[in-house]
C-alpha cells in the first residue's frame, strides 16, 4: 500500500521506454507480430481477470470480444461506419449484452457455479448467431472488413506492424491502469467482501447487485474493445478466434496461470500461453491442431489445485517472503 | 424513534411473527428475549431488511423502512451485527471497518471512512493498525470487530444481536458494558437480542419477550423477570424453572 517510491518509478520509466524504443531497434515483422499478439490477447485477459479476481467466474467473455469484433467490422462493411464511431457501438452493444445477462443473475443471486454455467450459455449463443447469421457475417468462413488501398487512420488500417505495436502497447497499459484504479478503490474492498459473504456486505450498505453491476460492465467493455482491436488488426476474424466457448477458456486459462489477483499476471498467463501455442504450431504443424487446448485443460486443472494464485502471482508471493526472511 | 406496527412474517403456513408492536425511543437500550426459535431472530431480520415483512409497517425517524433492500436500511441509519460474526477474511481488521465507514455513510470521502474506521475500532478497543489481520483475532475479538463495523456505518439505531454464549463471564459483562458505553458514549439507540437474561437484565432500559413470534411481555427489566407468565414460557416450568431461576439470580 505504500506510495511509489523513486525508485519503483524509475523502474516503470525503463520499462516503458524499452517497450516503445523495441520495434524501432529490432523491427522483425514476426517477433513484433506475436508482441502485438500478446499485447492484445493480455489485455482480454486483464480485462477477465477484473472481475475474475472477485470470484465473478465468467465464461461468457468469448461473447463480449466477439460483439466488439463483429459489430465493429459489420458497421463497416455494411454501412460504411468508421471503426471510430462502431467501437464505441461496439462496446454500447457489450456492455448492454453485460446488463441484460448480469443484472437478473444479480438480481436473484446467481452465484459461483451457476453464474459460470449462465454465462458459458451467452458464450455459446453469441457463437451461434454469428454463425447461423451468414448473409452477414460470411457464417463460420469466416469476414474480413473492406480493405483501403492504403494506410487509414479514417478505417483504423495500417499495414505498418510498428504501428500495430504502438496502438497495442498503449491499449495494454490503459489496461493496467484500469487494473490499477479498480483496485485502489473502495469498490474493490466492497467487491472483496461481496465475494465473501453478500449479506454481510449488504449489512455494512454495500449494494451488492450495483457493484457486482458496475464491475461486470467495466470488464465486457474491456473485452469488446480487445475484440474490436484484434479485428482491425488481424483483418480477419472467424467466429471461433473471437467468440464462442473455447476463447472464454483460453480467457480464465491464461489469467489463471499468470494470476489473477496481480496486475501484470494475466499478461504472464498470455505470454505463457501464446508461446505455447507457437510453439505447437511451428514443431507440430497440422499434427498439433488442437493439441493446445488439451494442455490448457490439464494445466488449469493443476493451476487451480496446487497453483491458485498462478505463476506470477505465487513468485511475488515467495520472493516477498525470501526477503522477509533474509 | 423506531416504531413498529402489527409486524407479520409468514413462511408458507407458518407465521414466524404474529403481529408485533412495539416502539423505540431514542436513546434507550430495548432487550429482545425470547427462548431460541421464538422469533426473534426474524424480527431482527425484518428491521434490518434481510427479510421482507409479510404485513405490518417499521417507521424509523418519520419514514417508512418495511421491505427496503438492507443496503438502504444501513443508509437510512440503521446498523447492526451478526449472531455469529461474520468478518471479510480477505481483508485486514481496519480495512473491514473503513469499508463500513465508506458504504455504510455518504461513499464520497474515503479519509472520511477512514476517519469512522479509526474512531470505531478505539471504541471497542481494537487495534487501529492498518494491517493486522482478521485471522489474529479470537471469539471475543470477532465479536469486537462485528461492533465496529457497525459502529462505522454511522447509526443512529444499533440492532445488536449479541449471542452472549460463547463467551466467558467476564467477557460477558465486558461486551454487555461495551453496548452501555456505545449508547452513553455516540448516542445510538440500541436493540439488544439475547437468548439468555442474566447480564442483558443489568444493562437495558426496557425488555420485550417474544415467545413463539408473540409479544408477551414487555416493561422495565425486574418487572419483566417476576412476571409469571414469562418465568413459565421462557424459562420452561417447574423444577426446570425453579433451577433456571436460581441459576439467573446467581
Amino acid at each position: 500500500m505504500e506510495g511509489p517510491t523513486t525508485r519503483s518509478m524509475a523502474g516503470w520509466a525503463v520499462g516503458a521506454l524499452v517497450l516503445i524504443a523495441l520495434p524501432f531497434v529490432w523491427s522483425d515483422p514476426y517477433p513484433l507480430h506475436i508482441m502485438i499478439q500478446i499485447l492484445i490477447w493480455s489485455f482480454a485477459y486483464t480485462s477477465w481477470s477484473i472481475m475474475g479476481r472477485f470470484g465473478l467466474v465468467s465464461l461468457g467473455h468469448g461473447g463480449f470480444m466477439g460483439v466488439g469484433a463483429y459489430v465493429t467490422a459489420l458497421l463497416w462493411n455494411h454501412l460504411g461506419i468508421t471503426p471510430w464511431i462502431g467501437i464505441p457501438v461496439s462496446l454500447v452493444c457489450a456492455g448492454v449484452l453485460a446488463l441484460v445477462v448480469a443484472y437478473p443473475c444479480f438480481r436473484f443471486r446467481i452465484t459461483g457455479h451457476y453464474f459460470a454455467l449462465v454465462t458459458l450459455a451467452l458464450s455459446g449463443i453469441v457463437l451461434q448467431v454469428i454463425t447461423a447469421s451468414r448473409d452477414l457475417t460470411g457464417g463460420s468462413l469466416g469476414f474480413s472488413p473492406k480493405m483501403m488501398p492504403a494506410d487509414s487512420i479514417f478505417a483504423l488500417q495500417f499495414r505498418d506492424k510498428t504501428t500495430w505495436y504502438l496502438i497495442a502497447l498503449a491499449m495494454w497499459a490503459v489496461g493496467l491502469l484500469i487494473w490499477r484504479k479498480v483496485d485502489r478503490s473502495m469498490d474493490r474492498y466492497a467487491l472483496e467482501a461481496v465475494s465473501e459473504d453478500e449479506d454481510a456486505a449488504a449489512a455494512v450498505g454495500v449494494n451488492v447487485t450495483v457493484e457486482k453491476l458496475k464491475i461486470t460492465v467495466i470488464s465486457a467493455l474491456m473485452t469488446a474493445f480487445a475484440g474490436a482491436l484484434y479485428c482491425q488488426y488481424q483483418l480477419f476474424i472467424t467466429p471461433d478466434t473471437v467468440s464462442g466457448i473455447s476463447v472464454s477458456l483460453q480467457m480464465v486459462f491464461a489469467a489463471v496461470v499468470g494470476g489473477v489477483y496481480v496486475a501484470l499476471g494475466p499478461t504472464v498467463g498470455a505470454v505463457i500461453t501464446i508461446l505455447l501455442a507457437e510453439t505447437l504450431r511451428i514443431g507440430f504443424g497440422t499434427k498439433a491442431v488442437g493439441w493446445d487446448n488439451l494442455i490448457y485443460g490439464v494445466l488449469l486443472v493443476l493451476f487451480i489445485v496446487f497453483l491458485p494464485k498462478g505463476i506470477l502471482g505465487s513468485t511475488l508471493d515467495w520472493l516477498r517472503l525470501r526477503r522477509r526472511r533474509g | 424513534m423506531l416504531a413498529v406496527e402489527g409486524l407479520v412474517k409468514r413462511f408458507g403456513g407458518f407465521t414466524a411473527v404474529n403481529k408485533v408492536s412495539f416502539d423505540v425511543a431514542k436513546g434507550e437500550i430495548l432487550g429482545l428475549i425470547g427462548p431460541n426459535g421464538s422469533g426473534k431472530s426474524t424480527i431482527f431480520n425484518l428491521l434490518s431488511g434481510t427479510l421482507p415483512p409479510s404485513a405490518g409497517s417499521i417507521r424509523f425517524d418519520g419514514r417508512e423502512i418495511a421491505g427496503l433492500a438492507p443496503h438502504r436500511i444501513i443508509n437510512a441509519g440503521v446498523g447492526r451485527t451478526f449472531q455469529i460474526p461474520r468478518p471479510f477474511r480477505r481483508l485486514s481488521i481496519f480495512e473491514n471497518v473503513a469499508l463500513a465507514g465508506y458504504f455504510g455513510q455518504d461513499r464520497h470521502s474515503r479519509t472520511k471512512a477512514y476517519d469512522s474506521a479509526e474512531r470505531a475500532l478505539a471504541m471497542v478497543g481494537l487495534p487501529t493498525d492498518r494491517h493486522a489481520t482478521v485471522d489474529g483475532l479470537g471469539a471475543a475479538g470477532l465479536k469486537k470487530l462485528e461492533l465496529a463495523k457497525a459502529i462505522a456505518t454511522g447509526p443512529k439505531l444499533l440492532l445488536a444481536d449479541e449471542s452472549l454464549g460463547g463467551l466467558d463471564e467476564s467477557e460477558m459483562d465486558q461486551a454487555a458494558a461495551m453496548l452501555r458505553k456505545i449508547r452513553d458514549e455516540l448516542g445510538i439507540t440500541i436493540i439488544w437480542v439475547e437468548h439468555i437474561m442474566g447480564v442483558l437484565m443489568k444493562v437495558v432500559d426496557r425488555v420485550m419477550v417474544i415467545d413463539h413470534g408473540e409479544k408477551i411481555a414487555e416493561g422495565l427489566p425486574h418487572e419483566v423477570s417476576s412476571d409469571p407468565r414469562v418465568i413459565e414460557v421462557y424459562l420452561g416450568t417447574d423444577a426446570e424453572a425453579t433451577q433456571a431461576v436460581a441459576q439467573a439470580r446467581r
